[in-house]
């Protein structure tokens, strides 16, 4: 498939693995990664695609020891809070609603139960490829509320919104959305705050990227003196960024480079962003699994739009239901820890039944390192304790 | 969850809804292109674009220029310049 095949290209990753070795080795004395440090150097790659890509292609073996992914909470099935799941599964237990979402979503648990669980019980709730079939699902169930629960950074909220300009302008009337669409820059800033930050750079989301830009990752590069390079999804455009970020690091460099022109302007999509403009506001702050409240990370309908808000539509518990107290999830999150030193993972905590958010979708880090069997990097995990690929490998 | 897919714009479907057929890897899709239609590249214009899908939506176009520009600067890192179409 066009520009699919040429950026998995065997030889071409070979290549720049090489320069990756080379540049590694000019790491200066005393920075990490260099041989007179105690610690790797840690890039973190923020969006799941990335994670989920990286254990796909198995790039993580083939970087030398002294270079370290650290896997970012750009998964936003993973960072659904428990209580906002509650809510979704008190909407759709209403008898009036059909509850459309992702499929994603589905197996994501809440406190008590997941969404999938809630549907076998009798909650009529259907899978959509895209938010304009649920919209359909409404026009063709006037007698019915039909409620789409949205989810998704930047790279998702502008086709919500635009599907929400549409029924406006079409005059649907029954349907709504629960919006759950958070914002990548304030999640990154809240990690960049924590006193114990031990990262050294950022692979950036290029999906995200094309709707909002290169652009707002500057105060990242210029606040906080990381190096961010925003990069495709094919093996050799990570392999690639990866380089980028190095390069900055060893010739002292610190901006903002992107290496998905293809699709990634410096502006972003300004009819996508006009919408979002058009149909969300910021919420003061959003609850992330794992992370915990972070200020204007979250958006929500605008009241010009009431009448397609879920939130405002139907009475919704809100509950705040706590992260797991064996979790780990926010120290893997800031390249603190590695899965296999939460004490859960893999035996209280599987893809199943996960208990924190890393190993709720195939995005998450845990689920990433489970379902391709980085049990434990020291001691590779004996074929037959190697768990089967995930399904929803893509 | 932030997953796309390039595709291309085989043809109009619904110039008033902005509906376009899109192949993604030889498969037929009908694809809303709101987000990549403007003053300078009307609905017509937008037949034969390679574009990135993301549920149901085609979020931007995909510069075969810079496409182009990325394969030869990764190239000219790696030292594959003998390669490079
Ligand atoms: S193994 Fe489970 S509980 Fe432990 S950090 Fe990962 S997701 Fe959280």
């Amino acid at each position: 498939m066009k520009y699919v095949h040429e950026f998995r290209d065997p030889q071409r990753a070979q290549g720049i693995l090489r320069q990756i070795e080379a540049i590694a080795a000019q790491l200066p004395p005393g920075f990490p990664g260099s041989p007179s440090s105690d610690r790797p150097l840690r890039i973190m790659e923020i969006c799941g695609g990335h994670t989920h890509a990286i254990f796909k292609y198995g790039l993580a073996d083939l970087l030398p020891d002294s270079v370290d992914l650290i896997h970012g909470p750009g998964c936003p099935v993973c960072i659904m809070p428990k209580g906002r799941l509650d809510d979704a599964i008190t909407l759709a237990q209403n008898p009036q609603v059909i509850l459309t979402t992702f499929g994603d979503v589905l197996r994501v648990p809440g406190s008590s139960q997941s969404l999938l669980q809630a549907k076998a019980k009798g909650a009529d709730i259907r899978v959509v490829y895209s938010p304009l079939d649920a919209l359909q699902i409404a026009i063709a169930h006037p007698d019915r509320e039909v409620v789409f629960f949205a989810i998704g950074f930047e790279t998702t909220a502008p086709s919500t919104a635009l599907t929400v300009l549409q029924a406006a302008a079409q005059g649907v009337s029954n349907f709504s959305l629960f919006c759950n669409h958070v914002l990548v820059v304030p999640a990154l800033e809240a990690l960049l705050n924590q006193p114990d930050l031990q990262l050294d750079g950022f692979i950036g989301p290029g999906h995200v990227s094309m709707v909002i830009g290169a652009r707002p990752y500057q105060v990242i590069a210029e606040r906080y003196g990381k190096p961010v390079v925003v990069s495709g999804f094919e093996p050799v455009d990570i392999l690639q960024s990866l380089w980028m970020v190095l390069d900055q690091l060893v010739t002292g460099r610190c901006t903002v480079e992107n290496q998905y022109s293809r699709l990634v302007a410096e502006d972003g999509n300004p009819v996508a962003l006009g919408a979002i403009a058009q149909v969300f506001t910021v919420r003061e702050q959003f609850e992330w699994r794992g992370l915990g409240e972070i200020p204007a990370s979250g958006l929500r309908i605008h009241p010009d739009y009431a009448q397609f808000d879920a939130e405002v539509k139907f009475s919704l518990p809100h509950p705040h239901v706590d992260d797991h107290r064996a979790c780990a999830c926010g120290d893997i999150l800031r390249g603190v820890k590695k899965p296999w030193e939460c004490k859960v993972f893999g035996t209280a905590c599987t893809p199943d039944s996960p208990l924190g958010a890393c190993m709720v979708s195939s995005e998450g880090a845990c689920a990433a390192y489970y379902n391709y069997g980085q049990l434990d990097r020291r001691r590779p995990a004996a074929p037959s304790a190697v768990p089967s690929h995930s399904s929803s490998a893509r | 969850m932030c997953l796309g897919i390039p595709g291309q714009i085989l043809d109009i479907i619904d110039p008033q809804h902005l509906l376009a057929t899109v192949s993604i890897g030889g498969v037929k899709r009908s694809v809303n292109i709101a987000c990549i239609v403007d003053e300078d590249h009307p609905v017509d214009a937008c037949v034969g674009d390679w574009v990135l899908v993301h549920v149901g939506f085609a979020m931007n176009r995909i510069d075969a220029e810079d496409a182009q520009i990325t394969l030869t600067m990764l190239d000219e890192i790696a030292e594959l310049n003998a390669m490079t179409q």
